[in-house]
C-alpha cells in the first residue's frame, strides 16, 4: 500500500500569531515532515503544540507565516483547488436542514457531479460507514458517533486523496471511540487514502497509526516520530499484545520527556526504554479494553 | 454492525416516534387549554363587568354588543367595517412584502461586503432607536394622504430594520467549521451563499417575519390616524371615537387585533412547513 513518493511534505513550516504587527507566539517553529502514500500519520501533543495548526496549514486552510507545503507535488493551495483533501473536525458539522443523504451529496453538489452520479456515490459511502439505514434521516435523530461517521462518508465522497481528521472521535466516549477506530481502520484499508490524525489520546494515536509524531509546546515542534510495527488488519486482540503496550509507553515516554529518546523513528531504542518502565501502562491499557468488551 | 443507539424508524424522515393519535390529542389539548381558559375567562368577566355599568359607561362596551356592532357596521356607509379590514389589511401586507423584500435584499448585499455590513448595521442601530411612526405625516405628504401607498411605505419602513438586522445576523452567524468545510471543497462564494448561509438564516428570517406581521398593522393603522381614505380601520377608529360611538371603535380594534393574529399564525405555519428541521419546530417530543 505504501510507495515511497510523499504526499505531503512540509519544510521549514514555522507559525507565529501576532497582535497589533507584535509576535506574541510561536504555534509552530520549522516543522519538516513527509508523509508517504497510504500512511496513516497521528500528530500527538499536549493543547497548544500546534498539531491542529499544524493540520490547518496542510489543508490549506491557513496559511503558514514561513515554510512551504507541498502536496501531490503542488503547492497546498492549488492541492485545496484540485479537492485533494477531505476533512473532519471533532464537530460533525452537519446542516440540519439536509437529511443524512443530503450532507453528503454537499460537497458532490459543489463539484457539479450530475444528480444520479451523487446520489449514487452518497449511498455508497453511507454503505462503506453502515449507515445505509439511515439515508433519509435528519442530524438530530442520530446519535454523536453515527453522526461523526456521516462526517466521514462526506468527506470521502469525492475522493480526496488525503483525508485530514482533526481530534474527529475527541467528543465521543471511550466505548464508541474504540469502535470508531476500529471503523475508521477498516475504511482507510477499504480505500487506500493517506490520513492525517490529530488526536490527544495515545492508545487511539498508537492503534491507528503507521507513524505517531509527537510534538511539544512553545513552540511547537517535533520531538519524536514512532513507527508504528504493529501487524495488520489490527483488531480488538492487537489492544491486548505486549508489543501495543510497549508502543503506547514509548508514545507516552515521548510526550513526557520530549527529547529524551532519540530524535526520530528508531522504535527499538524508545521500545527499550519503555519496557523498563513496566508494568503500569499495561495495566491502564487493559482496562480500556476491558471497558470495550463490557 | 455496531450497536445503534438512536431509536428512529428507518426511512421515517419525520420520526415523531410512535404516538398515538389520541394521545397526541390529548397532549395538545393540555398545552392549549390554560390559554383557551385564560382567553373564554376574560371574555366572560368583561361581558359581566360591562353589563354592570350598561347605561353609566359607554366607554367599555360588553363583548356581546361588540360582536352585535360587528353584524350591523360590516357593510355599512359610515362605518364600513368590512371593506376596512380589507383595506387595512392590504396596506400592512402591501408594507409587509416590500419592507421584507428590501430588508432581505439589504442584508445579502450587506453580508456578502465585509465593509456594507460594518456600515449598515450601525445605522440599522441608530434608525431603530428613531420613533419612525412619528414619520408618518411627511409619508402622507411625500406619497399622497389619499394614496394607499403612503400607508403602505409607513408598515415596509417599520418592517425593514428587523427583518435586515435579523437576516444578517443569520447570514453571518455560520459555524466556522463549516466554512473551513467548504474552503476545503474550493467552494465559490455563491455557492456557500446558497447552501450554508441562506439555509441558516431561514430562522432567524422567520423570527423577524412574525414580529414584522404586527409591525406592518401597527405601522399602517397609524398612518391612518393622520388622515386618508375613509374605508380604513384607522379612520373608523379616530371617527368613531370622536363621535362617542365607542362599540364601533372597539369592533374596529377587535377587526386589526384578529388580522393580526392570522396573519401571524399564517406565517407561523409558513414556517413549520419551511424548516420543519429546525429545533424551534420539533419541540414536540
Amino acid at each position: 500500500m505504501t510507495d515511497n513518493a510523499p504526499v505531503v511534505r512540509l519544510d521549514g513550516i514555522t507559525m507565529t500569531f501576532s497582535r497589533g504587527g507584535q509576535a506574541l507566539t510561536t504555534a509552530l517553529e520549522k516543522i519538516d515532515l513527509e508523509i508517504r502514500r497510504g500512511e496513516f500519520v497521528s500528530l500527538i501533543g499536549p493543547s497548544g503544540c500546534g498539531k491542529s495548526t499544524l493540520l490547518r496549514i496542510i489543508g490549506d486552510l491557513i496559511a503558514p507565516t514561513a515554510g512551504e507545503v507541498t502536496v501531490n507535488g503542488k503547492p497546498a493551495t492549488r492541492a485545496r483547488l484540485d479537492r485533494d483533501y477531505g476533512m473532519v473536525f471533532q464537530a460533525p458539522v452537519l446542516f440540519d436542514w439536509r437529511t443524512v443523504q443530503g450532507n453528503v451529496e454537499l460537497p458532490l453538489e459543489i463539484l457539479r457531479f450530475d444528480r444520479a452520479k451523487r446520489t449514487a456515490r452518497a449511498r455508497e459511502m453511507l454503505e462503506l460507514v453502515e449507515l445505509g439505514d439511515f439515508v433519509r434521516h435528519h442530524p438530530y435523530q442520530l446519535s454523536g458517533g453515527m453522526q461523526q461517521r456521516v462526517a466521514i462518508a462526506r468527506a470521502l465522497a469525492f475522493e480526496p486523496s488525503i483525508l485530514l481528521m482533526d481530534e474527529p472521535f475527541g467528543a465521543l466516549d471511550e466505548m464508541t471511540r474504540e469502535r470508531m477506530n476500529l471503523e475508521v481502520l477498516r475504511i482507510w484499508e477499504q480505500t487506500g487514502t493517506t490520513v492525517v490524525f490529530v488526536t490527544h489520546s495515545i492508545p487511539e494515536a498508537v492503534f491507528l497509526s503507521s507513524r505517531v509524531v509527537v510534538m511539544s509546546p512553545r513552540p511547537g515542534r517535533i520531538t519524536n516520530i514512532i513507527d508504528i510495527d504493529l501487524q495488520r488488519p489490527r483488531n480488538d486482540a492487537t489492544r491486548e499484545t505486549e508489543r501495543y503496550f510497549e508502543l503506547v509507553t514509548a508514545v507516552r515516554e515521548a510526550l513526557h520527556h520530549p527529547g529524551s529518546t532519540g530524535s526520530s523513528g528508531s522504535t527499538s531504542s524508545t521500545s527499550s526504554s519503555g519496557s523498563a518502565a513496566g508494568p503500569r501502562p499495561p495495566s491502564t491499557g487493559r482496562l480500556a479494553v476491558e471497558g470495550a468488551v463490557g | 454492525m455496531s450497536a445503534v443507539v438512536v431509536r428512529t424508524r428507518p426511512g421515517g424522515a419525520g420520526g415523531r416516534g410512535q404516538e398515538t393519535w389520541s394521545g397526541r390529542w390529548v397532549r395538545r389539548l393540555r398545552f392549549y387549554l390554560p390559554a383557551v381558559v385564560v382567553f373564554v375567562g376574560t371574555l366572560a368577566v368583561w361581558q359581566v363587568f360591562a353589563n354592570a355599568l350598561a347605561g353609566k359607561v359607554t366607554v367599555l362596551p360588553a363583548p356581546s354588543v361588540i360582536v352585535e356592532t360587528l353584524r350591523n357596521h360590516w357593510d355599512d356607509a359610515r362605518y364600513p367595517l368590512g371593506a376596512a379590514m380589507q383595506g387595512t389589511l392590504t396596506e400592512a401586507l402591501g408594507g409587509l412584502a416590500l419592507g421584507t423584500l428590501a430588508g432581505v435584499l439589504v442584508a445579502l448585499a450587506s453580508a456578502r461586503f465585509l465593509t456594507a455590513r460594518d456600515i449598515l448595521l450601525p445605522v440599522a442601530v441608530a434608525a431603530s432607536a428613531i420613533p419612525i411612526i412619528a414619520m408618518a405625516p411627511l409619508f402622507n405628504a411625500w406619497f399622497g394622504i389619499l394614496n394607499p401607498l403612503s400607508k403602505m411605505m409607513m408598515a415596509a419602513v417599520l418592517v425593514f430594520f428587523p427583518v435586515m438586522a435579523n437576516v444578517t445576523l443569520g447570514l453571518v452567524s455560520v459555524d466556522k467549521a463549516a466554512l473551513e468545510l467548504t474552503r476545503s471543497y474550493a467552494s465559490s462564494e455563491w455557492a456557500v451563499v446558497r447552501k450554508v448561509r441562506i439555509p441558516n438564516a431561514l430562522p432567524y428570517f422567520f423570527t423577524a417575519l412574525k414580529l414584522a406581521t404586527t409591525l406592518s398593522l401597527i405601522g399602517a393603522i397609524v398612518a391612518e390616524y393622520f388622515g386618508g381614505q375613509r374605508n380604513v380601520l384607522g379612520r373608523i377608529i379616530v371617527e368613531s371615537a370622536s363621535s362617542l360611538a365607542f362599540d364601533v371603535t372597539w369592533a374596529a380594534i377587535m377587526l386589526g387585533a384578529a388580522s393580526g393574529i392570522v396573519t401571524y399564525l399564517v406565517v407561523a405555519l409558513l414556517e413549520r412547513l419551511v424548516i420543519p428541521w429546525h429545533a424551534s419546530q420539533r419541540s414536540e417530543q
